[in-house]
């Protein structure tokens, strides 16, 4: 991607940190911006501990490592992102925040830099009517760890123009990932999929249809699923599958979407999944994936 | 543990030989009188096979291949208090394609805990996996998963995305083997429609009514 050499990444939250890891990793300049200076600090080591990992593995040797670290920065000033060909948001799952954070950036960022949202719920074209350029404003959404998942949800607004989605793609392509094309629709593909799934599935458990354990049995054994929903849920948490639940009926009203009560009454319970210990399973140890 | 077999002919379980068939002590027909302390009936017929069994009573379990009907059908249901020896057993199978090793088996509220325990182990031990549930229609992985079938249809129908880039971010996203709409595809939409059909009758979901494709697919075969 030609025109692409400097990447900004705001918000270093868990989804912000991996692209960041993501771009840096590809050969990029990656500047990550985050208000939270103890934040930027945190994804600042744990993008290191990732690396030295990666060494351990063989898949990166320690010079390399040493290149993308040195491409890879971090700042509390979103000024600094007036260098920046590209913007990657992965900031709360919020519009008005959305609409902050991009009406700053369009007054900071030159008018060629592309604005890239990674929302996994709202609309793009909603996002893009208040970023002061929506011409130019495409959506990314990686998958969770972006850092291991090679999928970005790649989807255009209405006002998009065929040439900023074309160099979004190309970019995306460079940086090592798999595009897949979709219309601006909430969950995209993937939660569009996954959240109705998961929710039929603890109606299952709520119906007395069959315990948790059986149905995820049921499940991998059928349909040959690396896990089954429950082991999934249990590590997405039932907080952001609450969440997530909110923000897909929210905008879609589809019955399927709606949050069941018992993952409201299981987070009340704190029964939030493997990070609390128990979920719909019981766990020894609560550390995360790839820890 | 001694089992015996009994085949009505046209098992979508079981439409090849298999461990459970030769494993069992007694492989019967319909009309003879079924040995061992489990018998498995087997076949589009099993309400003619439980018919056939004597002493019914006195076996620690009797398992009755299922279709898409629920196990009362075969059993009677009372006040929520059914369950005896008799269970429910289908082996998971999408249309055309092979049976999987999943086998989902029925119980009612009352089921006797013997007669499930030995059910499974006759299913474990023919090398399948097992997973119980209760009665309800579709039983487990049906219930699930053709609501998400249909929706890839109809979002298909849609243009929310193309089939492939449907299947690779199912495949891709989730770690899925297969997406949904290759997976229609390899095993047939025309049997999609059958079960989810079966399934809208049953529950009254509209997630469960067979999509446009599914029906198109059913209406081509009916003509074939």
């Amino acid at each position: 991607m030609a025109g692409i050499r400097t990447v900004g990444v705001a918000g270093c939250g868990t989804m912000g940190a991996g692209i960041a890891i993501v771009a840096a990793r590809a050969g990029f300049r990656t500047l990550v911006y985050d208000t939270r200076a103890a934040a930027l600090e945190q994804a600042r080591k744990q993008s290191e501990a990732f690396f030295a990992k990666s060494v351990e593995r063989g898949k990166l040797k320690a010079e390399q490592v040493t290149a993308i670290l040195s491409n890879l920065t971090s700042t509390t000033r979103i000024e600094d992102f007036k260098a920046c060909d590209i913007v990657i948001e992965a900031v709360f799952e919020d519009l008005k925040v959305k609409h902050a954070l991009f009406a700053k950036l369009n007054g900071i960022c030159p008018p060629q830099t592309l604005f890239a949202s990674n929302t996994s719920t709202i609309s793009i074209t909603e996002i893009a009517g208040g970023s002061g350029r929506d011409d130019r404003f495409v959506g990314m959404h990686f998958c969770l760890p972006a850092q291991l998942m090679k999928l970005v949800e790649m989807s255009p607004g209405l006002n998009t123009s065929e040439a900023s989605f074309q160099a979004a793609w190309d970019f995306c392509k460079a940086l090592g990932q798999t595009p897949v094309k979709t219309r601006d629709n909430p969950g995209f593909i993937l939660n569009y999929f996954l959240i109705p799934f998961n929710n039929d599935a603890i109606r299952l458990v709520e119906s007395g249809v069959a315990e948790p354990a059986e149905i995820d049995k049921a499940i991998k054994g059928a349909m040959g699923y690396a896990m089954g929903p429950f082991e999934l849920l249990d590590l997405v948490g039932m907080d952001t599958q609450l969440l997530l639940c909110e923000a897909m009926h929210g905008l879609t009203h589809e019955p399927h979407a709606a949050c069941p009560p018992l993952v409201k009454r299981m987070i009340a319970a704190g029964h939030l999944g493997k990070k609390s210990g128990r979920g719909f399973h019981v766990y020894k140890d609560s550390k995360m994936f790839g820890a | 543990m001694a089992y015996s077999v009994i085949d009505t002919g046209q098992s979508r379980s079981f439409p090849a030989a298999h461990a459970l068939m030769q494993g069992a002590t007694h492989a019967l027909t319909q009309g003879v009188a079924a040995a061992g302390d489990v018998v498995v009936v087997i076949g589009a017929d099993v309400a003619r096979g439980l018919a056939s069994i004597k002493d019914r009573e006195r076996k620690t379990a009797i398992v009755l291949e299922l279709g898409t009907e629920c196990l009362g059908v075969h059993t009677g249901e009372s006040r929520g208090s059914e369950g005896s020896n008799v269970l429910g057993f289908a082996r998971f199978r999408l249309g055309a394609a092979e049976p999987t090793k999943l086998v989902e088996l029925v119980k009612q509220p009352n089921t006797a805990p013997a007669a499930l325990a030995a059910a499974k182990k006759v299913f474990e031990d023919a090398g399948l996996a097992v997973a119980v549930c209760n009665d309800f229609p579709g039983r487990i992985v049906d219930r699930l998963i053709r609501p998400y079938l249909n929706a890839a249809l109809r979002r298909l129908d849609e243009g929310l995305a193309s089939a492939d880039d449907m299947d690779t971010t199912l495949k891709l996203g989730l770690g899925y083997p297969e997406g949904p709409i290759a997976l229609l595809e390899r095993t047939g939409l025309a049997a999609h429609f059958d079960v989810s059909q079966a399934l809208y009758e049953a529950l009254g979901d509209a997630a469960y009514a067979p999509a446009r494709r599914a029906r198109v697919a059913k209406e081509r075969a009916k003509r074939a």
